[in-house]
């Protein structure tokens, strides 16, 4: 899960992270206020969109009055904000942050990420911040430095120091930064993160260490055991159709073509993706109703696959072992029940209950078309497809 | 031969009282797995399918004599659970379990340290060695014994193969889920040098996925250390990167890991790689030939 750099910000400040003082703002007028209420003479206008590249795509303005920010706040509140990130339609942003501004002498970068191969919690600090750190990491690795954090004892204290001085900080400074560093691993921890990164961390005239940006994912599967983040959630920047899926534990990616697929199981999906297209059909989405599901689960992928506009036919294709083929059988039965069947149908059931699950379909009179493989099912659905685009 | 279940193993399954524990200990002992034993805490003393069940792991090996556990247990409480399984002195621990967070994944891989005892998934189906031993979740009946061995990532993706390879009269020697988390237990090298030293395995199958780089590394091993034919199918060429899809591992993040570098690796490997998810089958028998 992904939350607002405002939000991040804010559980950097409970951590004792530095960040400049800010307030979030709904409407123009609120960030009228905000910026009215911080001490300063420059301020910052910052679109919260859920996408990075903001500062390129125009979402990021300085402000060296209350009325300059009420013109910005004004452009920005309700404008879609297109960054590398968003897709060419865009992101609509709905809330800025209003920040004091900061004196810069320099920029740096700093991250966490879990590292798969090693197992365990790396963080990356270089003296390149502020810029897009991929290219970084391409062009000039040697500026990235890099600590593994020990799997008992955490990240120690010498290795903190190790990055500051590796950033080539001294004094103060380098001490504060390798107290931010610690800080932020705790929080990393603490908070179950996917993701920490502060780019860039910028140290100011005087010397003090800041977090001027702030993003913060969070690990899905331990929500769980963290109400305040789960709070945060804002569903506005989600795709509404993949919103939905979740709720009914469902994993659910809007593509672009115009096959609906419903499968069990996040390899087998991918691969009826890649087999579609093979085919030369265009999947309209990767499904995967994964093994609990029940019949309502599977009603529930149903409707989200037909309420997509661009769906002309669909192929569900299930190798039944936890899932049982009968459960999505019916189903599928009790979704038609509900919203009716407007394309063609392509049915594969093999595994656990196929042959009850087959049975269920046939019972209905239905218009389903029966494959016997997944590569006879794409053939089948394609060649529906086709025929229904003529 | 085989590889780490066979029919002389005693299995105990973690979360036996659960819905999915039960069914599924249902379809073991039907498929003829030896299934000795279940645990539930505070649920000691009941039966499940006439098994009998253990407040905790420790008691269940102590009285039953069970070797490998398998772990059927909510993602909240199942790293503890597989900790508990490795601690009262199992040779194998098979978590099926899906959702377990990473942190928690990351404290039970540093338990597990130089603990003789191998693990596989989370996040996974689980091993069979058709005809002996069938522990997880997989469909018993599309399984045939024979000398495929079969290493995966993903779930439903292997029934596939192992469908395509008995209708192809090849069987299957075990086949190993290693699971679509981002950290897991046993890896393909690993299940690769266990097939590499087993007598019944002629051939491997291994199905790999968009995320990670372990598919190169099984390459580059491959390349240096295997004398048996292996084939090898990527799922995921056509998914849009950043996004993740289903399993907590596949995402295609900053150009790695992609389905493209993955397959030309394995190409680079001599590895006989399957266009499609349905000659992953016809892969195994041109790899053989």
């Amino acid at each position: 899960m992904n939350i607002h750099e405002y939000q991040a910000k804010k559980l950097f400040s409970e951590y004792g992270i530095s960040v400049p003082d800010g307030k979030v703002a709904f409407s123009v007028d609120e960030a009228v206020d905000a910026a009215k209420s911080l001490d300063s003479d420059v301020y910052v206008v910052k679109a919260q969109i859920h996408a990075g590249g903001r500062g390129k795509a125009g979402g990021v303005q300085i402000a060296e009055s209350v009325d300059e920010v009420r013109r910005h706040a004004d452009e920005l509140l309700g404008s879609q904000l297109v960054t590398h990130q968003t897709g060419p339609e865009g992101q609509t942003v709905r809330r800025l942050y209003i920040e004091s501004g900061v004196d810069i002498a320099d920029e740096l970068y700093l991250s966490f990420v879990v590292d798969r191969a090693r197992e365990g919690v790396v963080v990356m600090a270089s003296t390149e911040g502020g810029v897009d750190i991929e290219a970084v990491a391409d062009e000039t690795p040697e500026k990235i430095h890099k600590v593994l954090a020990d799997k008992r004892v955490g990240l120690a204290p010498y290795q903190a120091r190790k990055l500051a001085f590796d950033l080539g900080l001294e004094g103060k400074t380098a001490f504060q930064a390798a107290s931010m560093i610690g800080t932020l691993y705790e929080l990393f921890t603490d908070k179950d993160c996917s993701l920490a990164e502060i780019n860039p961390l910028v140290v100011t005239g005087s010397g003090e260490v800041i977090a001027l940006d702030g993003k913060l994912n969070f690990d899905d599967n331990a929500l769980f055991r963290h109400e305040d983040i789960s709070d945060l959630r804002d569903e506005s920047e989600e795709d509404e159709l993949e919103l939905e899926a979740k709720k009914h534990g469902l994993s659910y990616v809007n593509l672009d073509g115009n096959i609906g697929c419903m499968v069990n199981g996040a390899g087998l999906a991918m691969s009826t993706m890649d087999i579609i297209k093979q085919y030369g059909g265009e999947p309209a989405n990767f499904l995967d109703v994964g093994g609990g599901a029940d019949t309502d689960a599977v009603a529930a992928a149903f409707k989200i696959i037909t309420s997509d506009p661009r769906v002309q036919g669909i192929f569900i294709n299930i190798f039944g072992g936890i899932m049982q083929c009968d459960v999505i059988a019916e189903g599928v039965v009790n979704a038609v029940d509900q919203v009716g069947l407007k394309v063609p149908l392509v049915v594969r059931l093999a595994g656990t209950n196929a042959k009850e699950g087959r049975q269920v379909l046939d019972e209905t009179d239905l218009d389903i078309v029966s494959a016997d493989s997944m590569a006879d099912g794409a053939e089948k659905i394609i060649d529906i497809v086709g025929v229904n685009a003529d | 031969m085989s590889i780490l279940i066979d029919e002389d193993t005693r299995l105990l399954v973690q979360g036996i009282t659960g819905d999915t524990g039960a069914f599924h200990t249902k379809l073991m002992l039907e498929y003829g797995t030896n299934v000795v034993a279940g645990s539930t805490p505070g649920k000691g003393g009941r039966e499940v399918e006439g098994v009998p069940v253990f407040n905790t792991v420790d008691t269940a090996v102590e009285e039953t004599g069970a070797d490998v556990s398998v772990v059927y247990v909510p993602p909240a409480f199942a790293a503890d659970a597989v900790m508990e399984s490795a601690d009262a002195g199992v040779d194998l621990v098979i978590a099926i379990t899906e959702g377990i967070p990473v942190q928690d994944m990351i404290e039970l891989k540093s338990f597990l340290g130089d603990r003789d005892v191998d693990f596989v998934g989370p996040n996974c189906p689980g091993v069979i060695t058709p005809g002996e031993c069938k522990i997880g979740i997989m469909p018993g009946s599309i399984h045939e014994p024979g000398n495929v061995g079969i290493i995966s990532r993903s779930g439903t993706l292997t029934y596939e193969a192992v469908d395509q390879t008995t209708k192809l009269g090849l069987g299957q020697s075990t086949c190993v889920g290693i699971g679509g988390d981002p950290i897991n237990g046993l890896d393909y090298i690993d299940c690769l040098e266990m097939f590499e030293n087993d007598d019944d395995t002629n051939g491997v199958i291994m199905i790999g996925e968009i995320g990670g780089t372990a598919e190169q590394e099984a390459a580059a091993w491959i390349d240096e250390n295997m004398s048996k034919p292996v084939a090898g199918f990527i799922a995921g060429s056509t998914a849009p990167p950043g996004k993740q899809m289903g399993h907590a591992g596949a995402i295609i993040s900053g150009g790695s890991g992609t389905a493209e570098a993955k397959q030309s690796a394995l190409r680079e490997a001599g590895i006989t790689v399957a266009t499609s998810p349905a000659k992953i089958g016809d892969a195994m028998v041109e790899a053989l030939d």
